[in-house]
């Protein structure tokens, strides 16, 4: 050990390293520094390659349709005119019926895990619920096309067409396909499939937002005397909504980016029907269909629809965050 | 009926209807799963392993498949894990809350959410068409894109559970940072960065619509991942679409043999990762 | 690290004078040897000159000006944010881990500026030995925990590495406790066990000086018994300071206590002075309980 001496308390050595540097330590850190800044460079990169791809593929098409290519109702290959609004909207409506069904029955499964089961149901309900998210979503597809389908031919749509088709304005939704109709193909299965498919996925996400609510808020509102479905709603659902949205916009970013559960059974009918049970067609549906065949300015087509699509999930992720973001900030604020 | 009678009515009401979506839920989940096992099972045999897959009409297995997507997966593991991992380390240990930080971890959640068939596109324009024909090395990229953003984020989230006295404790002892992050704070997340690999190995063993413009098919055997290669998710889609019934068969069992994966690797993953780091 | 174009300590001498003619108005000074209430110990060990330290814009310690004898136990004392642990911090320069964080003035060892620039901090590191309010055990094995410090500046041969591990431990005084399970994971063992360990693996790199930053006040009172026995022990051997908000546990183990205020060094003298008769109110104030 090196003793003091009296001398160095007025001077100073500028530079003195105990022993020898060691250059493998400086080196390495440099190295492991801008090798992990590199990769994360070949993320954003990720992003601006397929966005850079996106537009590049698609502007022949919006070159040649304008505007109109989003609007456009045909899709003719023989006379190469192409137009997106069946796909579009197929994808829309599909998400929409996903989520006017996924909602409700995943809202109740929350609850039902959080609120009410017993000790011993609520972990194997909760996992089996997390487990079923995971499950490939070509399983789905393959279900509703053999044996969804054909169920809903048989039992569902007779009904649904006798009941709410005779229906002013909303009767035209359910009136009987006119072609195809005993295979139960069509635009409200695939957004029933899709609905089957989000609910693991949006339950799974609104347990855990209901499970982050404080114990004592909920007691604390038991104590008033409140019931169960009033502790639900006027203590858990505020103080997590924008987390339970948050949850279902990713949900909704699943359901109208989802490929495999779709094209199964959506029959892929390039013409837009008037009723939910006609045949119909969704981007990514289309884009699987068609994307190896295609050349030219089909090929075009379907990349510009890749690109909206893509913007619209984009968006919706966007929406989600900020829901999430918001929930975050309240909690950070409630906290202290 | 008075406000005390009406409130509980209402609370009958809707508590039954939560019981009942439940059990609405539960059931169609059960049929699909107990549907996938009966058809999966019933066309599980032993020359699925020994076979290739078949001309339309007749028997024969899943060998070919089997293998494609095992080296695809692989190799799409060893692509994306190292750069999740990395970029990862970079958010957790260099980045933190700067510009630059934030706007990956906003790319991140894009490419996380982003469709899997718009990354079958991209790796398309990269690939394929530039190459000028379909290969097993597509297949793996584009599912390496997907392996990506997962693993990164399982990392970061990981490798920020890490107390900082702990970097801090190896700092004091004279290590440079790049071995505290290596000697010491990834062996604290081992546990959780293995499981987000594991994640990524389940999520991308059931991913189709990437592989549908970039791997294809391939009937028969083939280890060149130069060349189309077959694979399990795309041979489920082309036989369950057909109408023979030899193919149908094999797309159920090739259904469940990778749900049966998907699900024990998500087990797994679940094993893995200590209680308290699960929330 | 520092990005204001403050002159560098490395070139400006120090003026004890200029020091106390600067900001000894008003105080009285009982004792020839204390200069504004900080007695001056000759030949220290570690001797800190108008150390001041920044978080961002926040100043977190003001003009410091003491010297810690070799081969003593310092303690420091003050209430919650007077800057005692931003002090011990400022030492080994593990701030130097966070951007924004910097400090200025002269931390000198052996005549060398800790705070100089072209240091290099990882060595500097390995000479200042570190533990910290929680124990921080490596997720691996007990001797891997030891060795983990060793293998950084030295290689050893593998029975060379073994009777260092052992004698790291020894001086841990977790010796006999370990002795038969060194391939268990040091996650496993008590909260007292796991501190001694850390100290052991300070002490494994045979640093010169060993900082203790509230080492037992995470420990029930057995296991910070024996903290402090083996703190009083390793003076023998190795300059300590220790930081700690436990008066009494300062009066026990130190040999002289600083006591801090608002990120200023308010008083430093041998500990039995500043715990029967400080010079300055606020000591007296804080040692009585009055506050803090």
């Amino acid at each position: 050990m090196s003793s003091t001496n009296t001398g160095v308390l007025n001077e100073v050595k500028s530079v003195a390293p105990i022993n020898r540097s060691k250059l493998s330590f400086v080196l390495g850190d440099v190295v492991f520094k801008f090798t992990a800044l590199f990769f994360a460079l070949v993320v954003l990169m990720l992003l601006i390659g397929i966005v850079a791809m996106l537009i590049q593929g698609s502007l022949p098409a919006f070159q040649a349709f304008g505007w109109g290519f989003i609007t456009g109702n045909d899709w003719d290959p023989v006379q190469d005119i192409y137009g997106a609004w069946p796909s579009l909207v197929g994808t829309l409506v599909a998400a929409l019926i996903a989520m006017l069904i996924g909602l409700p029955l995943s809202f109740g499964i929350a609850i039902f895990i959080t609120e009410m089961a017993p000790q011993w149901l609520k972990r194997p309900v909760g996992t089996a619920v997390e487990l079923l998210a995971a499950v490939p979503s070509i399983i789905y597809g393959m279900w509703g096309l053999f044996f969804f389908a054909p169920f809903f031919a048989a039992y569902i749509q007779p009904g649904l067409v006798a009941v709410l088709g005779p229906l002013p304005i909303f009767g035209v939704l359910f009136q009987m396909p006119t072609l195809g109709g005993s295979s139960g193909v069509s635009v409200l299965t695939a957004g029933i499939v899709l609905a089957i498919m989000v609910i693991p996925f949006m339950a799974s996400v609104m347990r855990d937002v209901f499970e982050i609510v404080p114990g004592s808020l909920r007691e604390s509102a038991y104590a008033m005397g409140a019931t169960t479905w009033e502790v639900v709603w006027n203590v858990v659902l505020p103080y997590t909504k924008t987390g339970v949205v948050g949850g279902v916009m990713l949900g909704l970013g699943r359901a109208l980016g989802e490929t495999m559960a779709v094209t199964f059974i959506i029959g892929n009918a390039s013409q837009l029907g008037s009723s939910l049970l006609d045949p119909g067609t969704t981007i990514a549906a289309k884009l699987a269909n068609e994307f190896n065949e295609a050349d030219g300015l089909q090929m075009d087509s379907l990349v510009a629809m890749g690109l909206i699509l893509f913007i619209i999930t984009f968006v919706v992720l966007m929406l989600s965050k900020l829901m999430l973001m918001r929930l975050a900030a309240s909690q950070e604020g409630s906290k202290t | 009926m008075n406000l005390y009678t009406r409130r509980k009515l209402i609370n009958t009401f809707n508590m039954t209807a939560a019981v009942l979506t439940t059990v609405v839920g539960v059931m169609l989940l059960s049929w699909i799963l107990i549907v996938l096992i009966m058809k999966g099972v019933g066309a599980i045999n032993w020359t699925i392993f020994t076979e290739m897959t078949p001309p339309p009409g007749s028997a024969g297995g899943l060998a070919n498949a089997l293998v494609g997507s095992l080296m695809i997966t692989m190799v799409a593991v060893v692509i994306g894990t190292p750069i999740g991992i990395m970029a990862g380390t970079y958010l957790a240990e260099y980045g933190k809350q700067s510009v630059f930080a934030e706007v990956v971890r906003t790319i991140n959640d894009i490419l996380l959410s982003a469709p899997s068939i718009i990354i079958g596109v991209f790796v398309y324009a990269l690939m394929v068409k530039p190459m000028g024909h379909f290969s097993g090395w597509a297949g793996a990229v584009a599912l390496a894109i997907i392996v990506i953003p997962v693993v990164l984020r399982t990392t970061e989230n990981m490798l920020s559970l890490v107390p900082t006295q702990m970097r801090e404790a190896a700092a004091a002892l004279g290590a440079p940072k790049w071995m505290v992050i290596s000697s010491v704070v990834y062996k604290a997340a081992i546990a959780g960065m293995v499981t987000g690999v594991l994640l990524a190995v389940a999520r991308i063993t059931g991913e189709t619509a990437p592989l549908l413009f970039t791997a294809l098919n391939n009937q028969f055997w083939s280890t060149d991942m130069n060349d189309s290669m077959a694979n399990l998710p795309v041979v489920i889609f082309q036989f369950a679409m057909s109408p023979y019934d030899d193919w149908r068969e094999l797309a159920w069992a090739a259904a469940l043999l990778i749900t049966t994966l998907v699900l024990v690797m998500n087990i797994l993953a679940r094993v893995l990762l200590p209680e308290n780091k699960t929330r | 690290m520092s990005t204001m174009a403050e002159p560098q300590s490395g070139k400006v001498s120090f003026n004890m004078a200029a020091a106390v003619t600067k900001k000894s108005s008003g105080t009285e000074q009982s004792m020839a040897q204390k200069v504004n209430g900080v007695r001056h110990v000759p030949n220290g060990k570690l001797i800190l000159r108008d150390v001041n330290f920044f978080y961002g814009n926040f100043q977190g310690l003001h003009d410091i000006n003491v010297s810690f004898p070799e081969r003593q136990v310092t303690a420091m004392i003050g209430p919650s944010g007077c800057g005692k642990s931003t002090l011990l911090r400022a030492i080994n320069r593990i701030y130097d881990l966070y951007p924004g964080q910097r400090a200025e003035g002269e931390i000198v060892m052996d005549g060398h500026n800790m705070l100089d620039k072209a240091m290099d901090v990882n060595q500097l590191r390995a000479k200042i030995g570190m533990v910290f309010q929680k124990p921080t055990p490596f997720p691996m094995s007990i001797y891997d925990n030891i060795a983990f410090g060793v293998k950084l500046y030295e290689s050893l041969s593998k029975s060379d590495m073994n009777d260092r591990v052992e004698w790291a431990l020894r001086k841990g005084a977790i010796w006999d406790e370990v002795k038969d399970k060194l391939g268990q994971a040091g996650t496993a063992l008590s909260g007292g066990q796991q501190q001694r360990l850390c100290i052991a693996r300070s002490i494994a790199v045979k640093p010169e000086v060993i900082l203790f930053d509230e080492p037992t006040s995470a420990l029930d009172p057995l296991a910070t018994l024996k903290i402090e026995e083996l703190i009083h022990e390793l003076k023998s051997e190795f300059t300590v300071v220790i930081v700690t908000h436990n008066m009494q546990q300062a009066a026990r183990v130190s040999d002289y206590t600083a006591f801090m205020y608002m990120g200023k060094m308010v008083e430093y003298d041998h500990t039995n002075v500043i715990f029967t008769m400080p010079d300055k109110k606020e000591t007296e104030d804080y040692i009585t309980g009055r506050f803090g």
